[in-house]
């Protein structure tokens, strides 16, 4: 007896939606070997993330705040994933985009008619993250450099430019010592909903809804398409390529750096520190656990926030880690791609003598 | 410039450029093989904290070395099952295993202090420079190079060997064989998965060793984001070294000689604020790699290897 693996002649939809959520129990289960190899009871230490991240109204209104950065930097590296171009630079995009809007809110609000500061934060913050993206675009889009590396080192220097401006130049001069810039004006505040849950996810509703538009329903997401399926045959039938990386990533970059607008005015409504903990790279996952559908991305985004808020209800509760949430993220994920083949394949058993039938079907 | 201070600049590249050297070998011999591993980042944090709580407790650095090395090769072999056996996307399985290796040595160090306490701030076992008889005595080159920590003269004679293995032995032809042409390699009988099991582990093991040089000689001690972008800059090295062992020495030198002096002008009191002086090392790596790129587009020389990145089933025709 053989076990092969035949490809599928079309993916299993079934299999799409069954992975990740198989994928998510199964990485439950792993985290919790950890948990008790480290002497933390698991099935408590779940239970304080369920109840903190999703048991009242005010855990459902925290995950919701942690999951507005996430679906906005979720659909920025999903449209890039879509084209096959690696954009980890998401936290980096989210952190220009934070600077910009600051700028705004510090130094441009005092000349501005009050009703239009937050859309100008919001234009120069878009515009920020989507320069930053484009640094990398072009490097790839005219010299070929791999982008993996150039959007990911963009990140460091990002996160260091916002410890520079908030510990130096922009520091709160009123502020005894405390590493950040001054609070924002009013009118550089976006509105709150209900808890801190403020107008981003509004921003993110829109955002997904523009994602699909392009990406199902333009040309242009066509293009990218078919640059993500086969860059060959997009040559082939006169896609330009370097054009649409550019443009590809200016759409990424803004959506990222919409993210930091958000999280600087409606949050922390000052630069801080807390800017950069770790959204863009979470993004990934997200990006990755949607399988690039920009709807997912909502949806998934809101679990991963969950987990993340969760984790923070342990550290509080039982003196573990808030990292765990990272370490169940890691897990999820190593589950999802391992489980993925069993989307485009199905696992069948040999006799020694019986010829596998892939060649003819792929 | 004075003796001193250019042995004192040398020190400091060595010692910064080793622990980067260990990951930039680790994934050359894990590409060679046709598999690429963006892990490294997460596998050096886990090498490190593995390798300061091991030896705290135990009170042995060589018994924290052996600890890294184990979960190097247990967290490559991660790697190696969802992209050979999975046939998994292996872009996104290295972004996972770096997420995941950073959570979990993030976990450990909060963790795994006396008691159940932090590991940040604790002094452990170390391995320390011991400078080598008679060679040390060699002017300038004596004190920088020979005065290091085992793990540096470690690299002395690993360098070579694995350089002599990739282009002198038969193993090495046929590991270069699975990356470059891995239908070819099976036809000439190399079993192409257990080879990329092997050497992604072998690699694995290596930035292991890269993370516990970190904390047990490096930076003696544990920090969280200990790695600071250290195995990206590995990874960006590797292309800079055009997957060639010997070459990865030279980028290695570089970017240790770029911490080296910021070590320097930080000591000599700059007005340069310091997060300008810490973006040095990323945006170097960046201009680095421009070149790099650009030089080998017009020189036309044959870079990564053809199978890197691509997942190998026999039935399927590449």
């Amino acid at each position: 007896m053989n076990i092969v693996f035949e490809k599928r002649l079309s993916r299993s939809r079934r299999a799409a939606v069954l992975v990740p959520i198989i994928s998510f129990i199964l990485a439950l289960l792993f985290g919790s070997l950890i948990l008790l190899a480290f002497g933390v009871n698991p099935l408590e230490a779940y239970r304080v993330m369920a109840v903190g991240s999703l048991g009242s109204q005010y855990a459902l209104t925290e995950t919701l705040v942690k999951a507005i950065p996430l679906m906005l930097t979720g659909l920025s590296v999903s449209i890039a994933f879509r084209m096959l171009f690696w954009n980890i630079g998401a936290e980096g995009q989210l952190a220009m985009g934070g600077i910009a809007a600051t700028y705004v809110a510090l130094f441009l609000s005092d000349s501005l008619p009050g009703a239009l500061t937050i859309p100008t934060m919001v234009l120069l913050g878009m515009l920020a993250g989507a320069i930053w993206g484009l640094i990398p675009a072009l490097l790839k889009a005219f010299i070929g450099v791999n982008e993996i590396l150039t959007t990911l080192m963009m990140n460091y220097i990002a996160i260091l430019m916002v410890e520079y401006l908030y510990l130096g130049p922009w520091r709160d001069p009123d502020g005894y010592g405390f590493p950040g810039t001054a609070p924002f004006p009013p009118e550089a505040i976006l509105p709150r909903l209900v808890g801190r849950v403020h107008l981003g996810i509004i921003f993110a509703i829109i955002a997904a809804f523009i994602v699909w538009f392009v990406l199902s329903r333009s040309r242009w997401g066509y293009e990218i398409r078919v640059i993500g399926e086969n860059q060959r045959a997009a040559r082939y039938t006169g896609i330009n390529i370097g054009k649409n990386i550019l443009l590809v990533m200016l759409l990424s970059g803004g959506l990222a750096g919409l993210a930091g607008m958000a999280e600087v005015s409606g949050i922390a409504r000052r630069l801080y520190q807390g800017l950069t903990v770790g959204y863009g790279y979470t993004a990934i996952i997200v990006a990755w656990m949607a399988n690039l559908n920009p709807w997912a991305v909502l949806f998934v985004g809101f679990f991963m926030a969950a987990l993340l808020v969760g984790g923070d209800q342990i550290q509080i509760a039982l003196q573990t880690p808030a990292a765990v949430a990272l370490v169940l993220q890691g897990a999820i994920l190593f589950f999802v791609l391992g489980g993925w083949i069993f989307v485009n394949y199905r696992i069948r058993l040999l006799r020694p003598s019986e010829p596998a039938a892939a060649d003819e079907l792929s | 410039m004075t003796e001193a201070l250019i042995v004192s600049i040398l020190i400091i590249t060595i010692r910064a450029g080793t622990s980067l050297l260990y990951a930039t070998l680790g994934e050359i011999y894990t590409e060679r093989v046709g598999i690429l591993n963006l892990g490294v980042e997460g596998i050096m944090m886990m090498g490190a904290a593995t390798a300061f709580a091991v030896s705290y407790h135990s009170g042995s650095a060589w018994i924290g070395l052996l600890g890294a090395v184990l979960v190097g090769g247990l967290l490559a072999l991660i790697h190696a099952f969802l992209s050979n056996t999975m046939r998994a996307d292996q872009v996104v399985s290295g972004l996972a295993l770096t997420i995941f290796g950073t959570g979990l040595a993030s976990f450990m160090g909060q963790r795994l202090g006396p008691g159940g306490t932090t590991m940040v701030g604790l002094q452990g076992p170390k391995f320390v420079r011991t400078p080598l008889p008679l060679l040390s005595d060699i002017p300038i080159l004596g004190p920088s190079f020979f005065n290091q920590d085992v793990l540096t003269y470690g690299l002395y004679l690993l360098l070579p060997l694995l350089w002599f293995f990739l282009y002198r032995t038969q193993p090495g032809l046929h590991l270069r064989a699975v990356g470059e042409k891995p239908l070819a390699a099976d036809a000439m009988g190399v079993p192409v998965i257990r080879t990329r099991y092997i050497y992604t582990i072998f690699g694995g093991m290596l930035m292991g060793v890269a993370g516990a040089h970190l904390s047990l000689g490096y930076l003696q001690g544990w920090a969280d984001n200990i790695t600071g972008g250290r195995g990206w800059i590995a990874i960006a090295l590797v292309i800079f070294a055009t997957w060639d062992p010997l070459r990865a020495v030279i980028g290695a030198m570089l970017f240790g000689g770029i911490n080296a002096i910021q070590f320097r002008m930080q000591a000599a009191g700059t007005t340069i604020p310091a997060p300008f002086l810490n973006m040095m090392p990323y945006i170097f790596t960046i201009v680095v790699l421009v070149i790099i790129t650009w030089w080998e587009a017009i020189s036309k020389r044959l870079g990564a290897p053809a199978a890197l990145g691509l997942p190998y089933a026999r039935e399927e025709k590449h």
